[in-house]
């Protein structure tokens, strides 16, 4: 009985969605108020709704009711109580159920901070995602219900769930990712919303600017997450793979990262507007992309759930109303926007526009190379495999390209910088970076290569850019302390944001050429150098968990007969569906993470195994923390608060002008 | 004429839907290879395990040559299929460890069983774009004169083999049902 209400609940929401995906806008076009106000209660009621259909869904899996048939296949009696609830995310119809109250979170979240903005431009933002949220919630009713039954008779028990998934990156991996991905919609709301009303102004941006922003963070996080959890489980120490599921929330993320720059010119400057839309359009188009090639089947992929091709049409026809109609809406709408071009060859506009370019074209080879193999097939009928060489290929020069520019934007002055200002500013910090590049790598890793020369220089090109910018702006102050109060939040947050490119930069080079891995067999007493370090197998033990049987190793590490750490990586079998898995054992250090993964142990009562020793792979990650920060950051600046005063006052004003488009 | 560049991302995205469209009709789980009633590609290349190996080596019976690599979790699934398939002796199968590194497929098959007669080390990838391969894991059927007879692509579990591998190889051997 208690599914069936979850079933019931996702109609309320769907009956609730279709009232706020038309009376609101209609509203807001005829200026009725009773139906614009509706909006938000009817928000709060989607909100509740799915909210509750999501925790009826992780009762079933807490009560192991295997009359279900999402949780038959997902979880099993023996699965841990964490897991249990965490594996309502653990396939496709229950991972569309959060993806979709998440978009009601965001909903609930833009009715609450909506205060600043006009009524009529919060009903048109929470009525675009209501109509988002009532082809999510038609789509999960249609065909991919998680509260269908198991007919006639339940089975005894469940068929578990996935054991690479039984891990702590899946209780926050996906989550995470989600909300940052369907952030992007309420910035896509706004960018239609903003197409209907005619109303792009510096304020539009200012509204959809800390919502940018936040969503960006989040997704950084999320990607992030995904790839260190990757690193830790997989088992093969890589941290990207380019795999076709990978790719979308990074084209996704490239957008994202276009667009946040460019809704800071449209703020500060009041250009670049139809640009900006178009970006919010297609970085809401990469997370829709995302959904369809993990759910349609359409690539075969480690994350691809299971396919069915009636799933991957109704997508389309999602993706071809809210994409193609916003498009189209664009292409009409877009040329009314004038924007007022009042800047030179040489500025921080153009800088910026250079970034755009940068990134916009990234994402689009990524993009190509992920459906490639695909449009290939349907136009030749022929076959190709595309893999990591293309995307480095084509993706390491653009970023060098895009680091060389983030160094001189910041520094840049809007409306017009002299060339001659530049190359003053940025002499000394080129000449000093490219001594740090050559002179870092071989004072750390005591060799010379280039690669390492190449990206250590450019780290070091952001940073000292940074540096002597902050002292630019503090320049003229009394003392530095009042210089550095002086500047804002949102200053900040892209000084830190780009300090988390000099970082991951940093990592991802040194990691990329310098990791060293080595496949062993090794009895109890013996042991192995590897790089530096000495790893010894001190012996083996049997370990038993809740739902696995499996064998440990412990392997002691030492460096110049220092003791560093001892590893224990253990061989699982899984109870319920006797699939083995790897628990690889890792030290994490700031400088270099140590770690063994364990193959099966010999009839001499050897062990194989791998061992890894990866240089500043953390430095990856923890770049994207400072990007993520940066992004909260740049949110929480002071004047998207301080204005919400001064806002209402105007949105009276507003109100009235919003009748006829302003142009 | 400045007003259709507003147009043109309309143009290119429906150009990318009917493509998408198009895409779903694929069935990429029995996708045509070119190779279909053609022989195997000539290749000389090392086993996982260092030893060279060629055409030569291939079984000279009908047997399976099944795409994997240590990345792949699908792999895992279909796993327990061919390490039943090798106790029984229904079939050789020989793999291809594709795209992968030597290392990891040897520890690789150390954990999880070797149900392989020889696995083609195939580093670069090499060998799998001249197969036509889309991604591990996929599967072909190789009839006793080394000539592709079927293509499987994903994961082939008991159903698979059941439904597809078990009429097409019963064809193979003239009409002699397993």
């Amino acid at each position: 009985m208690v599914p069936e209400l979850g079933s019931f609940s996702l109609i309320l929401a769907l009956l609730l969605c279709v009232i706020l995906g038309t009376l609101p806008i209609i509203g807001a076009s005829t200026n009725n108020v009773l139906w614009m106000s509706l909006a938000r209660p009817l928000s709060a009621g989607v909100f509740v709704f799915v909210g509750l259909a999501l925790a009826i869904l992780a009762y079933a899996f807490v009560t192991d009711d295997f009359s279900v048939q999402f949780v038959a296949q997902h979880s099993n009696s023996l699965l841990p109580m964490r897991y249990k609830f965490t594996a309502v995310w653990g396939g496709h119809e229950g991972s569309f159920l959060l993806w979709t109250f998440m978009l009601t979170g965001w909903m609930v979240a833009v009715s609450i901070y909506s205060n600043s903005m006009p009524l009529d431009f919060s009903s048109r933002v929470l009525g675009i995602l209501g109509m988002l949220c009532f082809s999510y919630l038609l789509f999960m009713l249609a065909t991919s219900n998680p509260f269908d039954r198991v007919v006639p008779l339940p089975p005894a028990d469940g068929a578990d769930l996935n054991s690479a998934l039984q891990d702590f990156g899946f209780i926050v991996h996906p989550p995470t990712l989600y909300m940052g991905y369907v952030g992007f919609s309420v910035v896509f709301a706004f960018a239609v919303a903003a197409l209907l009303s005619g109303r792009l102004d510096s304020a539009w941006a200012r509204w959809c600017r800390p919502w940018a922003n936040i969503s960006w963070a989040i997704l950084t996080i999320g990607i992030a997450l995904g790839s260190w959890w990757a690193y830790y489980e997989l088992g093969w120490g890589g941290w990207w793979a380019w795999d076709p599921v990978e790719n979308p929330p990074l084209i996704t993320w490239l957008f994202g990262t276009a667009l946040i720059h460019s809704l800071a010119v449209t703020e500060k400057r009041g250009v670049f507007k139809s640009w900006t839309i178009m970006l919010a359009i297609l970085a809401f188009s990469g997370s829709l992309l995302g959904t369809f090639i993990t759910r349609s089947g359409l690539l075969t992929s480690v994350h691809a759930f299971a396919s069915d091709p009636s799933r991957g049409f109704f997508i389309l026809g999602i993706l071809a109303v809210a994409i193609g109609g916003s498009l189209i809406l664009f292409a009409i709408r877009a040329p009314m926007l004038k924007s007022d071009f009042s800047f030179d060859l040489v500025s921080r506009e153009i800088f910026l526009l250079v970034n755009n370019v940068i990134l916009v074209v990234s994402a689009a080879s990524v993009f190509l190379g992920t459906l490639f193999p695909m449009v290939y097939q349907a136009v030749t009928d022929d076959l190709i495999s595309i893999g990591p060489p293309y995307f480095n290929l084509i993706f390491v020069p653009l970023m060098i390209l895009l680091v060389i520019f983030v160094g001189i934007g910041p520094i840049s002055r809007w409306k017009k910088t002299s060339v001659s200002f530049l190359i003053k500013q940025l002499t000394k910090v080129a000449l000093a970076s490219i001594a740090i590049g050559v002179a870092l790598p071989l004072v750390i890793l005591m060799e010379f290569s280039l690669p390492a020369t190449i990206a250590m220089a450019l780290a070091a090109w952001i940073v000292l850019g940074m540096v002597k910018d902050i002292a630019n702006k503090t320049a003229n102050k009394p003392d530095l302390i009042t210089g550095l109060r002086s500047l804002s939040y949102s200053y900040y947050g892209m000084q830190a944001a780009h300090f988390g490119i000099a970082l991951m930069v940093t990592g991802v080079a040194l990691t990329s050429y310098f990791s060293t891995e080595k496949s062993v067999l090794l009895d109890a007493g013996q042991s192995i150098d590897v790089g530096s370090y000495v790893f010894t197998l001190e012996g083996s033990s049997q370990v038993r968990g809740p739902n696995y049987v499996g064998d440990e190793v412990a392997m002691s590490v030492t460096k110049a007969d220092v003791p560093i750490a001892t590893l224990l990586p253990q061989r699982r079998i899984y109870i319920a569906t006797g699939t083995p898995s790897t628990e690889m054992a890792i030290d994490a250090g700031f400088l270099r993470d140590l770690f063994v993964t364990l193959g099966e142990q010999k009839e001499s009562g050897a062990w194989s195994m791998t061992i890894y020793v990866k240089p500043f792979i953390r430095w990856i990650w923890l770049g994207a923390i400072f990007m993520a920060f940066g992004g909260s950051l740049a949110a929480a600046d002071k004047r998207y608060r301080k204005l919400k005063k001064r806002a209402e006052d105007k949105a009276l004003i507003n109100a009235a002008e919003a009748l006829q488009p302003v142009s | 004429m400045t007003r259709f560049v507003f147009f043109l991302p309309v143009i290119v995205f429906f150009a990318l839907a009917v493509l998408l469209w198009q895409g779903l009709f694929l069935d990429t789980k029995a996708l045509p290879s070119m190779l279909i009633d053609k022989p195997m590609p000539e290749f000389a290349l090392t086993t996982v395990d260092g030893e060279e190996v060629t055409n030569v080596d291939l079984p000279d019976q009908i047997f399976l040559l099944n795409i994997w690599g240590s990345y792949c979790l699908p792999c895992l699934i279909e796993h327990p299929t061919f390490m039943r398939l090798a106790e029984e002796g229904e079939i050789p199968v020989v793999g291809v460890n594709y795209r992968d590194r030597q290392g990891l497929a040897v520890n690789w098959l150390g954990e999880n069983g070797n149900p392989f007669e020889f696995s083609i080390l195939d580093e670069s990838g090499r060998f799998g774009i001249d197969l036509g391969v889309y991604g591990a894991p996929e599967t072909y059927l190789v009839d006793s004169d080394g000539v592709i007879r079927y293509r499987h692509v994903s994961v082939l579990d008991e159903s698979v083999w059941r439904e597809e591998f078990i009429p097409a190889i019963a064809e193979l051997r003239g009409g002699v049902s397993l």
